[in-house]
């Protein structure tokens, strides 16, 4: 077995789901200039919703192959309704006020949902349920399985087709209106109101999809699993330029790349003084570096000033 | 007017001008509120022996957690109150304090480092009192540095990281070399020791026995004494100025002349060492510190007394404070047996329920009082009072 060729193969696994959450904190970035805390707790909820339908599902003798389907729908609806809820109570009327309110509204939603979370569905962890049987594929010596192949594929496809939404529908044209200039856009005849919940509910959805993706990848879910996946896909959004929707999905791959790369090597690298367990330090001392080194990122082009 | 009526309203004009004499007191400032500041003393004094008599050694310790909880929240209003800057990994500063007293004041770096300490290391409070402020204020500049130059939100994402990593650091330093004793923690650690009397027991003073509790609250009193003194001063300085500046127009202030990126940096350290000072004291009451301790929640409760109370406002901040840290104790001993009376069974356990209430506070604090409890509610009194003055 290839030790490189498969930390790539998990990297890339990994970088999928973290780019689809970037894209969600990168697209309120891009419209709002805002930082969506609470865009983590969406993708748990996403998780413990689809996971929650799909018990409920096989529980009533539904096939897997419509149970899965369903259960996806059933999460994006829950997710969009939190996402556009989150804007209306916690963003919109803050939309004037100093640049803190929103981001301690945002923190106050998610604790708030986290806590949520744990009373409804409990402490323990959610296993993933067996549906299909999850064959192994050896690649050029690097074990890949059947749910991280559709992971990456479907990852691929929900991506192409958001930046066609936004590259080529009058929706996305308005999207792009109103991260340009809000008042020109408003004068134009953008409804702005209706643009930024639509925004917070497409990010959303993909966040639920994204839950369930991490959820079967490891086989489980938990209330606390959003806070760092979020802090994660924060940072890949930053690496890749926030703000920038091609960045947001460059950012999550290389983020998941160099985490499973570098959780790999570590141990060699310092000669046995850290290990694999450091894995989650990776995310930050990137986060730090772009920051120092490159703060629009890496497609990003301007960085906006704090005013 | 009617006889009757002008009574009245001499008697609420009396009652108001009371009130705004109470709200309106500013610690030190007034001349007389002096009477009020000495009779505040005295209570502060002799809190210890009414909570111990009333309500039990227990809340005694509590109150004494709730000391440090003062502390540090004053610490974090310099950064969030007024300069502006979201820190959510404040708790961070707090566990470089209780560690850096853990290592050097207990015999644990002996099992390490068998030949270079053989006994551990055990320097005197004295000593890594500022020596724990210094790394902690170092550890604020280092992680300051790199984004302080940023809009605000990176700070905040920042600070939210390193919180976490420095957990992640103390629960995993104990391999290949013992620094941290990973999750289990350092314990056995020095009690604090002033001018060679330990605080760990019971001590008598002209008669009057002192027990340890007590005598850690007298400790902690003057500490937070102390940093209320230093944010007062800072409050109304140059500094302090400069940093209210920044928070209100970064731009504006800029073009004024002033170092803004030095001065959020200043904002930071400070704010940082204030934090790493609570931590050396807890480490040395508790005599015990584990990576538990520092979790994210607790940075977030630490957050939700400075905002909830008043941003920039001590006297609000203290209050939050308070209320907060007595919180958890107040819902320990009400929700259980409410919702066993209700339901017949625990529903909500008291913690979960205390995050909910965070949750909440925060947000309808910054949607209706961006203020805080403390302030707006001044301004609301001053203001009836007023009307009632024109009625007269």
């Amino acid at each position: 077995m290839n030790i490189f060729l498969q930390q790539i193969v998990n990297g890339l696994v990994q970088g999928s789901v973290y780019a689809l959450v970037a894209l969600g904190y990168t697209m309120v970035y891009g419209i709002l200039g805002l930082i969506n805390f609470a865009h983590g707790e969406v993708v748990m909820v996403g998780a413990m919703l689809s996971l929650t339908a799909l018990g409920v599902l096989l529980g009533w003798d539904v096939s897997p192959l419509l149970a899965l389907p369903i259960s996806v729908v059933i999460a994006m609806i829950g997710c969009m309704a939190l996402g556009y809820s989150i804007e209306r109570v916690a963003y919109r009327p803050l939309r004037h006020a100093p640049r803190l309110a929103p981001l301690i509204t945002a923190i106050g939603i998610s604790i708030l949902l986290q806590n949520l979370a744990m009373m409804i569905w409990g402490r323990g962890y959610h296993p993933f349920p067996i549906l299909f049987e999850n064959s192994l594929h050896t690649f050029a010596g690097a074990i890949i399985n059947d749910i991280q192949i559709a992971i990456i594929l479907l990852a691929l496809i929900i991506m192409t087709g958001l930046m066609w939404v936004v590259n080529h529908t009058r929706l996305g044209r308005s999207m792009r209106a109103v991260a340009e200039n809000q008042h020109a856009a408003q004068l134009m005849g953008v409804d702005i109101n209706r643009v930024i919940s639509i925004t917070f509910m497409l990010g959303s959805a993909l966040a639920a999809i994204a839950g369930l993706m991490v959820s079967a990848n490891y086989g489980l879910a938990h209330y606390y699993m959003g806070f760092l996946l979020g802090l994660k896909a924060f940072t890949a959004a930053v690496l890749g330029g926030i703000g920038n929707l091609r960045g947001a999905m460059l950012g999550g791959l290389l983020l998941g790349l160099i985490e499973s790369l570098g959780a790999g090597y570590i141990g060699d690298l310092t000669g046995g003084f850290l290990g694999s367990n450091y894995q989650d330090v990776f995310a930050f001392f990137v986060l730090i570096a772009v920051l120092v080194f490159r703060p629009s990122g890496l497609l990003g082009e301007r960085i906006a000033e704090r005013a | 007017m009617s006889r009757r009526s002008l009574r009245d309203s001499l008697r609420f004009g009396l009652l108001a001008t009371l009130l705004r004499e109470f709200y309106t007191m500013n610690f030190f400032t007034k001349h007389n509120s002096r009477l009020l500041f000495w009779l505040m003393l005295a209570a502060l004094v002799l809190l210890p022996f009414v909570t111990d008599a009333l309500l039990g050694r227990g809340w005694v310790r509590i109150v004494d957690f709730a000391m440090l909880y003062i502390m540090l929240a004053l610490g974090l209003n310099i950064v969030v109150g007024y300069a502006g800057l979201l820190d959510l990994g404040y708790i961070a500063f707090f566990a470089v304090g209780a560690y850096c007293y853990a290592l050097t004041g207990s015999p644990h770096l002996a099992a390490a480092f068998p030949t270079v300490f053989p006994e551990g290391i055990h320097l005197p409070f004295f000593i890594v009192l500022p020596l724990a402020a210094l790394v902690a204020g170092g550890f604020g500049v280092l992680l300051g540095a790199p984004t302080l130059r940023l809009r605000g939100d990176y700070l905040a994402i920042v600070t939210l990281g390193f919180g976490e990593i420095i957990r992640i650091f103390m629960n995993n330093l104990n391999a290949p070399i013992n620094l941290t004793n990973g999750p289990q923690g350092i314990s056995r650690i020095d009690p604090i020791t002033i001018v060679g009397v330990s605080l760990n027991s019971t001590q008598s003073l002209f008669g009057i026995t002192l027990p340890s509790v007590h005598l850690y609250f007298y400790l902690f009193l003057t500490c937070t004494a102390v940093v209320v003194f230093i944010s007062h001063r800072l409050e109304r300085s140059r500094i302090g100025r400069a940093w209210m500046a920044i928070r209100e127009d970064e731009v504006a202030a800029t073009a004024m002349g002033l170092n803004t990126r030095n001065l959020k940096l200043l904002a930071f350290a400070m704010g940082a060492m204030f934090g790493g000072v609570s931590g050396t004291l807890f480490a040395g009451f508790q005599g015990f510190v584990s990576p538990e301790s520092f979790s994210l929640m607790e940075s977030i409760m630490v957050l939700c007394m400075v905002v909830l109370g008043g941003m920039g406002n001590i006297s609000g901040v203290i209050l939050g404070g308070i209320l907060l840290a007595l919180l958890p104790e107040i819902l320990r001993h009400s929700v259980v047996p409410i919702q066993q009376s209700l339901f017949g069974k625990t529903l909500i356990d008291p913690e979960s329920l205390r995050m909910l209430l965070f949750g909440f506070a925060l947000i309808a604090v910054m949607l209706y009082r961006p203020a805080g409890l403390w302030p707006s509610r001044l301004r609301k009194r001053e203001l009836q009072s007023d009307e009632t003055a024109e009625t007269v």
